[in-house]
């Protein structure tokens, strides 16, 4: 099954456009992985039951970039992400974390990846700076800049002032700022994050795509999954399409979407648009 | 409109079958139970009535009766969120009259093995009057009454006391008040019935039944007046032929259900527009707490983390609140065979339960669990954190325990055996714990719900896991039962501290042996472990 995706891909989209590092072209064996790559993921498979839910995908996500994922509900991006990032053993294939193999040498991968899974509790009996701190401590950071940086985090997204609250009793909005926060407080040098601007109000969701932009431009890799193509489309600077656990189209922004805008492309390559007359007893009189 | 609120019961109801075979099982299980009790109930209450005085028939309902409004009225109060599948809230977004919402809820609210169970009884019962159709026919009046107490009355108070039951900090109280309460029944109802023997027993020895009949009199008499006994009364009023009473007892019922309707409607009025607040209790904790006290590691934020939840976490602090109670508990199982072995025992049964109570550790944290595995905890920092604050509290709370208990037996002798066997169960149990954890995660209670509520189809697995911890643990603590239980036989101070220093050193041998087993698990498994939380249901 080596190779399918990008055959697909090419099925689809016959310019399609080669991110660095990946040949356009169905290789017959498996590529080598880049070990430049923030993150580069080979012959990924998982399957849950009967349903596949990621089925041989290859990525290279180049270091420094601002890497989108985009794909409809169930296309696969968290047992991809989860896959790439430790979280879940793949049946078949390897993810490569800035060279090192991550499932060979999880901890020495781990300590470069900040992760923000989508769908799960956080330690939630604690206080927001109780999280913060211990995330930090539990990367072995001492304990004068895990203090530090949490101060810094509560202040960039705007909790100082429900630090001491149980995130138990946080909106989902905070929530997700908070878990966000503990992704990032060791300094990775590659975060990846699952649905980050999920039920987040437009005041923090510009704070902190700005954050995420700063980080980016110091070097850093940012790696975000989303439904909302139009926000992808002004962040990233790289984008891959997946559906039904295959990798359609990856490559930067502009190579993806080539003239359309990346709501129509993303609709072109994963199909479903109806074009009926919609619900015709559907009108406000 | 009623006829769909019950269909909607009784789908949801057909739903859970089909969800899982133990769900079917266990629901199959708790209906034939449920069926077993009516049926030998019902059988005792009409033998009464054509056996023998049928006035006992009349005691038994009131009273039964009036245990049965109760029980619907305070156990929805303890067992928040265990039935929630009617929620009135959730049909908020659709324009049904209120009556009419009022009405299905009330008779849907019927269907479930509790409440099936209630009519069965509650109809069924009535034919104790058989051989007197008149009385027959009141006492079916009075049966229907007293359901409609029931069901009303629970479905009042639990809509009055919505925006309490749902503030977080009240679900945390109550849920460890009721698992006390739980566990106090025992001893309480032992205590009951010796006080219940001793005035018994100071009479004539002769038919103890006969002398009690005046005592049930007088209570169901106090009872068939109050909103309880009302209703379930009224047969037995018709059968004594007291008319007056009758009709006084009838008007308590009838006022009864009116009022808690009425109630009712008014709170379901006020609850279905103002949802929920969400949030409520602006519970705060200043700074870092345990954080700040321990050394910058992994291994100590772990158990500072372990150390805060053990406080903050109802699943963990009710079964705290449990421990003192134990020697109590088996100060009172103990009275009855005249020996305080049960009492001498506690302190090593203490230090078991406290190192078995972090068996399932990564099954209470859930997927929070995520936190660790994407931050490359390894195994020996999970393990050992979690176990640190059990290695410095339990120890202090199981010489507690010991101290108290010979303190109250007067067997001073038996100090240091026992403290050997305490502290060597109890840390035998912690590595087991250790141990067992990495590899057997099991569902429990979800952060957030009530510690009472046992996810269903999770029974199979908590006993297998539970019972290989058990085995395990009773098997490596082999040595220090045979030399502590030496010591007790032969006595003298050297058996004791030989105990003491074989509990003491055999079980940090072990602890540290497992830890190190559950760890090189832990580190193979963090993946599957993770995945096996995110499974749960």
């Amino acid at each position: 099954m080596s190779g399918s995706t990008a055959t697909l891909g090419a099925m689809t989209t016959p310019a399609h456009p080669s991110p660095p590092g990946v040949p356009g072209a169905p290789a017959p064996d498996q590529r080598p992985h880049d070990p430049s790559a923030a993150l580069s993921v080979r012959e990924l498979w998982k399957r849950f039951g009967q349903k596949i839910a990621v089925s041989g995908v290859d990525l290279d996500v180049p270091a420094g970039s601002f890497y989108g994922l985009v794909g409809p509900n169930g296309a696969g991006k968290t047992t991809m992400l989860s896959m790439a990032t430790g979280l879940l053993r793949p049946d078949f294939g390897a993810a490569w974390v800035h060279g090192v193999d991550l499932w060979a040498q999880p901890d020495q991968a781990k300590a470069t990846l900040g992760v923000l899974p989508d769908g799960v509790r956080l330690f939630d009996r604690l206080t927001g700076r109780q999280l913060l701190t211990y995330a930090g401590m539990l990367r072995g950071m001492d304990k004068e800049t895990v203090v530090d940086r949490t101060n810094d985090l509560l202040k960039a997204f705007d909790l100082g002032a429900d630090a001491d609250k149980f995130v138990v009793d946080y909106s989902a909005g905070m929530t997700k700022k908070i878990a966000l926060g503990s992704a990032m407080i060791h300094a990775p040098r590659t975060l990846v994050l699952d649905e980050p601007f999920e039920a987040v109000d437009p005041v923090s969701a510009a704070n902190i795509r700005d954050i995420l932009k700063s980080y980016v431009a110091g070097g850093g890799t940012v790696i975000v999954s989303s439904h909302v193509m139009d926000l992808v489309q002004r962040m990233c600077d790289h984008v891959a399409v997946m559906a039904a656990g295959h990798v359609l189209a990856a490559g930067t922004v502009d190579e993806v979407r080539g003239e359309q805008s990346l709501e129509d492309r993303f609709v072109d390559l994963v199909g479903g648009r109806q074009h009926s007359e919609g619900l015709s007893w559907l009108r406000g009189s | 409109m009623v006829a769909r609120f019950l269909t909607l019961k009784l789908t949801l109801m057909g739903n859970t079958f089909r969800k899982s075979v133990w769900q079917t099982i266990g629901m199959i299980v708790a209906s034939l139970y449920a069926l077993g009790v009516v049926g030998m109930l019902l059988a005792g209450v009409v033998a009464l009535g054509f056996l023998g005085d049928p006035g006992w028939a009349g005691l038994a309902i009131t009273l039964g009766g009036a245990l049965a409004v109760l029980g619907w009225w305070i156990i929805p109060i303890f067992a928040f969120g265990v039935d929630a599948t009617l929620d009135p809230q959730r049909f908020t977004t659709f324009a049904i009259p209120r009556r009419t919402l009022l009405t299905g809820l009330a008779v849907a609210g019927l269907v479930s093995v509790p409440g099936i169970a209630t009519v069965l009884l509650a109809i069924g019962a009535s034919f104790a009057w058989l051989t007197e159709p008149g009385v027959l026919l009141v006492s079916i009046v009075g049966a229907v009454l007293g359901i409609a107490t029931c069901v009303l009355g629970s479905r009042a108070i639990t809509t009055v006391l919505a925006p309490v039951l749902e503030s977080r900090r009240y679900r945390e109280v109550v849920a460890i008040v009721a698992l006390v309460l739980i566990v106090m029944i025992g001893p309480l109802v032992s205590w009951l019935s010796n006080g219940v023997e001793v005035t018994v027993g100071s009479g004539s020895e002769t038919s103890t039944g006969a002398q009690l009949l005046p005592l049930f009199e007088q209570v169901a008499g106090v009872v068939g007046w109050t909103p309880f006994g009302a209703a379930w009364s009224l047969g037995s009023m018709a059968h004594d032929g007291d008319w007056v009473g009758l009709v006084g007892r009838l008007a308590v019922a009838l006022g009864t259900v009116g009022l808690t309707w009425l109630i009712w409607d008014r709170a379901l009025g006020r609850a279905l527009v103002s949802p929920p607040a969400g949030g409520g209790g602006e519970s705060k904790a200043k700074g870092l707490g345990a954080f700040g006290r321990v050394p910058a590691s992994p291994t100590w934020a772990v158990a500072a983390r372990t150390a805060t939840y053990w406080l903050r976490d109802p699943r963990y602090s009710g079964s705290i609140a449990v421990v003192p109670l134990l020697p109590v508990i088996m100060y009172f199982a103990g009275q009855s065979t005249g020996s305080f072995f049960m009492l001498l025992a506690t302190g090593p049964f203490v230090g078991w339960i406290l190192g078995f109570s972090i068996s399932n550790d990564i099954g209470y944290d859930n997927t929070a669990f995520a936190l660790h595995v994407s931050s490359g905890v390894d195994g020996r920092t999970d393990r050992w954190g979690r176990a640190i604050p059990m290695l410095v509290a339990g120890p202090l709370v199981t010489a507690a325990t010991v101290l108290a208990s010979v303190w109250v037996a007067d067997s001073w002798h038996l100090t240091l055996p026992l403290l050997g066997l305490g502290l060597g169960s109890l840390l035998v149990s912690t590595g087991v714990s250790c141990a067992v954890s990495a590899r057997l995660v099991y569902p429990v209670a979800k952060p957030g719900e009530s510690p009472l509520k046992s996810p269903q189809g999770a029974a199979m697995a908590t006993i297998v896991s539970q019972g290989i911890g058990f085995i395990v643990t009773v098997g490596l603590a082999l040595p220090v039962f045979a030399v502590g239980i030496a010591a007790i036989v032969v006595g003298g101070l050297l058996w004791g501290i030989a105990t003491l220093v074989v509990g003491l050193l055999y079980g940090t041998l072990i602890l540290v042996l497992a830890v190190r087993f559950g760890a090189r698990v832990y580190d193979r498994r963090l993946p599957e472990l993770l995945q096996q939380v995110q499974s749960f249901p």
